[in-house]
């Protein structure tokens, strides 16, 4: 079983953000990062399934700069054999439909039976690469995946796809296959300090594509959305006997 | 022929919501100059469902008989990839929803379309598509633009257009064009309700919504006790339900319940997406985080960035 698990370092806005590139960025200046938290449940059920097999290799693959690879060692940490990292400073920026074109490549190079993506990245919530991967793939795709049951003699997978409201749709899909995989699947596994530092001896490998696909749209321009916020309340005592006024108002 | 081509989303016999969102989206774009509203309903038998999209607002329903009742994303995306090249719309929208996230990639690069998910508006500038999109958890907003495509694909986000009235007296059409896949790899099984559960979150006129501000499952039961205190019932956050901290049946948003109780009271809940989706039609909203820039607080009434545990203490003085 030989599972390919598409992560991504995601950036977190921390405070009212300046733009740059004449508005068509994120100044990086106000990014924090961390690993997506969908790719982390899809690691984790990625090993699942690979040590419930008994053999088999996750291979872990981001797009990102050079500190991406604190996710894939992250990633390693908790159990992945290896782990490519795709880049070239074209990449900044880029799409769902620019990575899944170069993500292609290097899942097409590892020939495996599952690849699993999370549903969808934090920072650009997109919810595209895994399916757009899956058509390049020429794979079929399960799209927000809350269970899996492989069945290797068949090469099949049942799988839960969650639909709005909670309702679950059972299906069987051929593999090879991709899934984009909801949270809530199996808990990502604590890492500690000792694994992660183990993990940073390994090695990375880097592809760096020469050629990239068309997006599907450019950016003209950014802003701050403006929004009508809320009336803010001064402090504890204050906001607590607004709600007893409310809740006593609604009871009447 | 340009036009705005929608694709209808449909469930065990009847056509969501989303659809007649899409519809509005559509029209908008019709007066625009975007030509003709048509709405493609894609479905083994579609006729009952081609019926209800006779939506005011669309022009023309197109029937696409296909293998499955349904959604299957290998045929849909066959379908409209055969009714894209047939009728050429400069403009296709479908919903950002499970199906959608299912196939809309892939029919874009199938059918070389531009695309945009998660689109909260839409509008056509000199005959031009421009999109717009939030990033960084609704923080910053972008224009999109998609130059070198004559065709654009959209997945619009739910709740955010008008729905558009039934009655409407749209011409209904069959599009027998739509080759089936070479192969189709995915298999329906059936659909599986969500357990019933002992409580129903929405019938509440008061929600006590919690979210990961509670820090950990041993605090859980001091907001459920302040829940009762306030006559309130709890609810929570996708990140509760996760952690198994909450059973699902507790779960507001777009994978869990929908509610419009006269008070929501969301402690500890940043205000992702889905969660809003799931509670911005709430009369009254409370929001308390200790982040002040929670996107919670741009759909709150009342607002206070404060700790959740200094709030449950005054109010436990105060009941």
């Amino acid at each position: 079983m030989k599972i390919v698990v598409c992560v991504k370092r995601v950036g977190v806005l921390v405070d009212d953000p300046e733009f740059v590139d004449d508005d068509r960025a994120v100044d990086t200046d106000y990014l924090d990062y961390e690993p997506n938290e969908w790719d982390l449940y899809a690691l984790e059920a990625a090993l699942r399934l690979r040590d419930d097999a008994g053999d088999g290799e996750v291979v872990v693959v981001t797009v990102g700069d050079d500190e991406a690879e604190e996710v894939l060692v992250r990633c390693l940490a908790m159990g992945a054999d290896r782990a490519v990292r795709i880049w070239t400073d074209d990449l900044a920026g880029a799409d769902a439909l620019v990575v899944a074109a170069v993500l292609a490549d290097v899942a097409r190079r590892e020939q495996p039976d599952l690849v699993l993506c999370g549903a969808q990245s934090a920072d650009a919530a997109q919810a595209a690469t895994g399916t757009g991967l899956a058509a390049l793939l020429a794979f079929p795709c399960v799209a927000i995946v809350t269970s899996i049951e492989l069945a290797p003699q068949e090469r099949t997978a049942v799988v839960h796809r969650e639909l709005e409201g909670g309702l679950v749709e059972v299906c069987e899909v051929d593999l090879p296959a991709v899934l984009t995989i909801q949270t809530g699947i199996d808990e990502p596994r604590y890492v500690t300090l000792r694994a992660v530092q183990q993990a940073e001896d390994a090695e990375i490998e880097l592809v760096e594509p020469d050629e990239l696909a068309e997006p599907g749209f450019r950016v003209r321009r950014l802003l701050v959305p403006r929004s009508e916020r809320a009336e803010m309340m001064d402090g504890p005592s204050s906001v607590a006997a607004k709600i007893v006024e409310l809740v006593r108002g609604a009871a009447a | 022929m340009p036009g705005v081509l929608i694709v209808a989303e449909h469930l065990q016999g009847e056509l969501r919501d989303v659809t007649a969102e899409l519809v509005s989206a559509g029209r908008q774009l019709s007066e625009q100059g975007g030509g003709r509203v048509v709405l493609a309903v894609l479905a083994r038998d579609p006729d009952a469902l081609a019926e209800a999209g006779r939506l005011d607002g669309v022009d023309e329903v197109v029937r696409v008989p296909v293998a499955e009742q349904e959604f299957n994303a290998e045929i849909v995306t066959a379908a409209l990839a055969a009714l894209i090249e047939a009728r050429e719309p400069a403009v296709v929208l479908a919903g950002f929803t499970v199906n959608g996230m299912g196939f809309g990639a892939a029919l874009a690069l199938r059918a070389g379309l531009g695309f945009a998910t998660d689109v909260v508006g839409c509008a056509l500038e000199r005959g031009q598509v421009v999109a717009l999109r939030r990033f960084y958890g609704g923080k910053v907003e972008a224009e999109l633009e998609f130059p070198q495509r004559n065709r654009v694909l959209l997945l619009l986000r739910p709740t955010i257009w008008p729905a558009a009235a039934p009655g409407g007296a749209a011409e209904v059409t069959t599009f027998d064009g739509a080759a089936p896949p070479p192969s189709v790899r995915t298999r329906h099984r059936e659909f599986v309700a969500p357990p019933a559960g002992d409580v129903d979150i929405t019938l509440a006129d008061v929600v006590l919504a919690i979210g990961r501000g509670v820090g950990e499952r041993d605090n859980i039961p001091r907001f459920a006790s302040l829940a009762d205190t306030l006559g309130a019932t709890l609810a929570a956050s996708r990140p509760l339900i996760d952690a198994g901290w909450m059973p699902a049946e507790r779960q507001v948003g777009q994978s869990g319940k929908t509610v419009k109780p006269e008070v929501y009271l969301a402690f500890g809940v940043s205000g992702a997406v889905q969660h809003l989706a799931g509670m911005k039609a709430s009369k009254t909203i409370v929001a308390v985080n200790s982040d002040p820039d929670a996107a919670i607080f741009d759909v709150a009434d009342y607002g206070a960035v404060a700790d959740v545990f200094a709030v449950a203490e005054e109010l436990e003085k105060l009941l």
